[in-house]
């Protein structure tokens, strides 16, 4: 045996052969949860540039009312592009890196379940984005011009909500099956247990998506009539994009903020349990997305009018429930953690503020959502649920920026200057007000969502402005992240391998953490197993 | 670095069981969500024209029929692959999973001989999504059966290669059968019963 692993090593090496893939192939064919997770991070920070530079220019396009600079195809296309891109070219990816990424570490897990499942949907997603931007590019999307572009984008479209379903499954999986001796459910990392709602919710709702897809792509190939052809696509598909789907796209960035409750106040976490049960509320947003009902509050006009009770009564629970049980989730979120730091000396630090703001941002827009619903207020159809859309999915981004600053070190072995992180996390929150409430009040004075040219009496041209102005501070805010993540991982100080002093497992490992992950199967007593040996180690 | 106590190894991980289930409950909404949209097409197709089903348009009972019934052989087929693996019974499961696949693509010439004897146009150019519908919804199961004879045929690969212990693949291959006949069942209700 010895003879045979030798010769054959000797005669490899002999020849000059070699093994190892090059870089760009070992990632390329990775399936390695924290290369993946990183890419999917990177791929959505891009995208997000991309994103932000498109919301800009629709800004811009809308500060003089009465004219336009680009036809009305390209303008269609565009707010196309800059709804789908948000949620699923940007948020959604960056959301799911952070999961695949970090979840395994913090379970005690070596690898993510299906990794090779997880790695394909990667690429499938990545390959529907580009054929997506192609399509678009190329006069198709939706009220594209070119049929067979716009065959392609719903085609493209499919493929992204597969790939982004398979990883989903993935993590979902890795979940329920790969967590460490001793960790039972309520146990599990505030992140990992945010990042399980997210992923069930999501294999809940991408796969009513993909149908829909299905009949678009049939009905626009062979027989254009029934689902409004090239222009009444995204009429289709827009409870994807919209409240309250999205707050399960934002759902993670939830989980991070929670989790960096404990870590900041220095303390365990109390009413833990009240904790997973807010997280877990603001996946009932699931329902909204797979049932696609009218989450209105009624009596529209009529005051207490109580004709037609069933109907209203109807609608009423829908809004309650699907509106209103996932704010009070992320409410009992926010209410938790004054509790937590209660006669405590809290460790300020930037991904703190990343989490903080970041949430209090989606906080803003699922009250929004709440008041959007409202019918007697006249908003739906306005700019309000732009401003709606852009605080819960920028919300989420700056939540993310936070999450890649917490657990870069672990990823890359390397820390961020702190210093330059914490302007950028107040620029980021003020690039998210600032394209978002204009709208929200734009939206009051009946602006109309997706349109260039109005008509309405109000300022307009100054709520336009801000927005521009706000999309660009996001350009600014993901372009300055990037560069101090490129510096700080490429030659930053040497993170250590606990330098949060956190509490969970991911921390218990050398940064960067190595190929899978840890040596041995940690045994778990608790939910913060990393503080009980901290514990036991300053009471000894 | 800090350490934590060692521990003995975990239980084993029935990831492929959870992960089949998952993918089962994801399926259901796909086409849940499908027929739900399908009912409503109908609904509204019925308040405006009185109809939904184009005229001279007939759906072959029979052979609807006799797609519903093969799934009662393909889920006994199922379970039995799972009970001969909990007894290494290496042939019964070959036979099992054999007879499953052989099912799955009764399944299919059935829906092909469907589609021959409807003639349903699928570009009716009076705008009705019958014919749209129809193809995609029934396409999109035919998909599912296809996936799943793939999955008998790795299944008993797996298995007859010699990996006997690998038991959890039988099962998980019978979950996904079991959703496809509980799938199938919803929509032969909705388009081929209800119409």
């Amino acid at each position: 045996m010895t003879t045979i692993d030798t010769a054959s090593h000797t005669a490899f090496a002999g020849a000059g052969v070699t093994h190892a893939p090059s870089a760009v192939a070992a990632w390329v064919t990775t399936s390695d949860h924290k290369r993946l997770g990183r890419m999917l991070i990177v791929s959505g920070l891009v995208a997000l540039l991309g994103i932000a530079a498109v919301g800009a220019l629709l800004g811009f396009e809308r500060i003089d009312a009465a004219a336009t600079t680009l036809d009305a195809n390209s303008i269609t296309q565009l707010f196309a592009i800059n709804r789908v891109g948000l949620a699923f070219f940007a948020v959604l990816p960056i959301m799911l890196g952070l999961a695949v990424a970090v979840v395994p570490l913090q379970l005690g897990a070596r690898s993510l379940a299906f990794p090779r499942l997880a790695a394909a949907g990667f690429w499938a997603w990545l390959f529907g984005v580009v054929l997506i931007v192609i399509s678009i590019a190329s006069n198709g999307g939706p009220g594209g011009g070119a049929p067979t572009f716009v065959e392609l984008f719903i085609a493209s479209y499919a493929v992204m909500l597969v790939g982004l379903t398979a990883i989903a499954g993935s993590i979902a999986t890795t979940v329920l099956t790969t967590r460490a001796p001793g960790m039972n459910m309520r146990r599990v990392p505030l992140f990992s247990w945010s990042a399980l709602v997210s992923a069930l919710g999501l294999l809940l709702v991408l796969p009513v998506a993909a149908g829909t897809v299905i009949y678009l792509y049939v009905s626009y190939r062979y027989n254009k009539v029934p689902f409004g052809g090239n222009t009444g696509m995204l009429g289709y598909l827009g409870f994807t994009l919209t409240q309250p789907t999205t707050f399960l796209f934002a759902l993670p960035a939830i989980g991070f903020a929670a989790e960096m409750i404990p870590v900041t106040a220095r303390r365990r976490m109390p009413m833990r349990n009240v904790l997973l049960a807010g997280v877990a509320l603001v996946g009932v947003a699931v329902l909204g997305g797979i049932t696609q009902v009218n989450q209105s509050l009624p009596w529209s006009g009529s005051g207490l009018n109580l004709d037609d009770l069933g109907t209203k009564i109807a609608d009423l629970v829908n809004y309650l429930v699907f509106i209103g049980l996932p704010l009070i989730g992320l409410l009992v979120v926010l209410l938790l953690a004054p509790l937590a730091f209660k006669g405590t000396r809290p460790k300020i630090t930037a991904p703190f503020l990343f989490g903080f703001f970041g949430v209090l941002m989606v906080f803003v827009g699922m009250l929004g959502a709440l008041v959007n619903g409202i019918t007697d207020l006249g908003l739906s159809g306005t700019v309000f649920e732009e401003g709606v859309s852009n605080y819960v999915l920028y919300g989420a981004v700056i939540a993310g920026m936070g999450a890649v600053s917490y657990w870069g070190p672990k990823l890359w072995g390397r820390r961020l200057n702190e210093k330059a992180l914490i302007p950028l996390a107040l620029l980021g929150t003020l690039a998210v007000v600032l394209s978002s409430l204009p709208y929200y009040i734009a939206g009051f004075a009946d602006q109309p969502a997706g349109a260039v040219t109005f008509d309405y009496a109000g300022p307009h041209n100054i709520w336009n402005v801000l927005v521009t102005l706000g999309h660009l501070a996001m350009l600014l805010t993901v372009l300055s992240f990037g560069a101090v993540a490129l510096k700080g991982f490429r030659s930053g100080p040497a993170a250590g391998d606990d330098p949060w002093d956190a509490h969970t497992l991911e921390w218990a490992t050398s940064s960067p953490a190595p190929a899978n992950n840890f040596a041995e199967v940690h045994s778990v007593g608790s939910a913060e197993p990393l503080l009980d040996l901290k514990d036991t180690g300053r009471n000894s | 670095m800090l350490a934590l106590p060692p521990s003995p190894a975990p239980a084993p991980r029935r990831q492929l069981f959870v992960g089949t289930s998952l993918a089962a409950a994801s399926g259901a909404m796909l086409v849940g969500g499908m027929l739900a949209m399908w009912l409503r097409f109908r609904n509204e197709a019925i308040a405006a024209t009185g109809h939904w089903v184009p005229e001279k348009i007939t759906i072959p009972g029979v052979a609807s029929n006799m797609m519903l019934l093969s799934f009662v052989g393909i889920c006994v087929f199922g379970q039995w692959a799972v009970y001969a693996a909990r007894r290494d019974d290496k042939q019964h499961v070959g036979v099992a999973l054999g007879l499953t696949a052989l099912l799955g693509l009764a399944f299919v010439n059935a829906q092909v001989a469907v589609y021959v004897q409807m003639a349903l146009p699928i570009n009716d150019t009076t705008g009705s999504a019958y014919g749209v519908m129809f193809y995609a919804v029934t396409g999109t199961m035919m998909a599912l059966i296809i996936v799943g004879m793939v999955f008998s045929l790795v299944t008993a690969f797996r298995y007859l290669g010699g990996r006997t212990n690998d038991r959890e693949i039988v099962t998980a291959h019978a979950i996904y059968w079991y959703f496809i006949a509980v799938a199938f069942s919803m929509l032969w209700f909705v388009v081929y019963v209800t119409k």
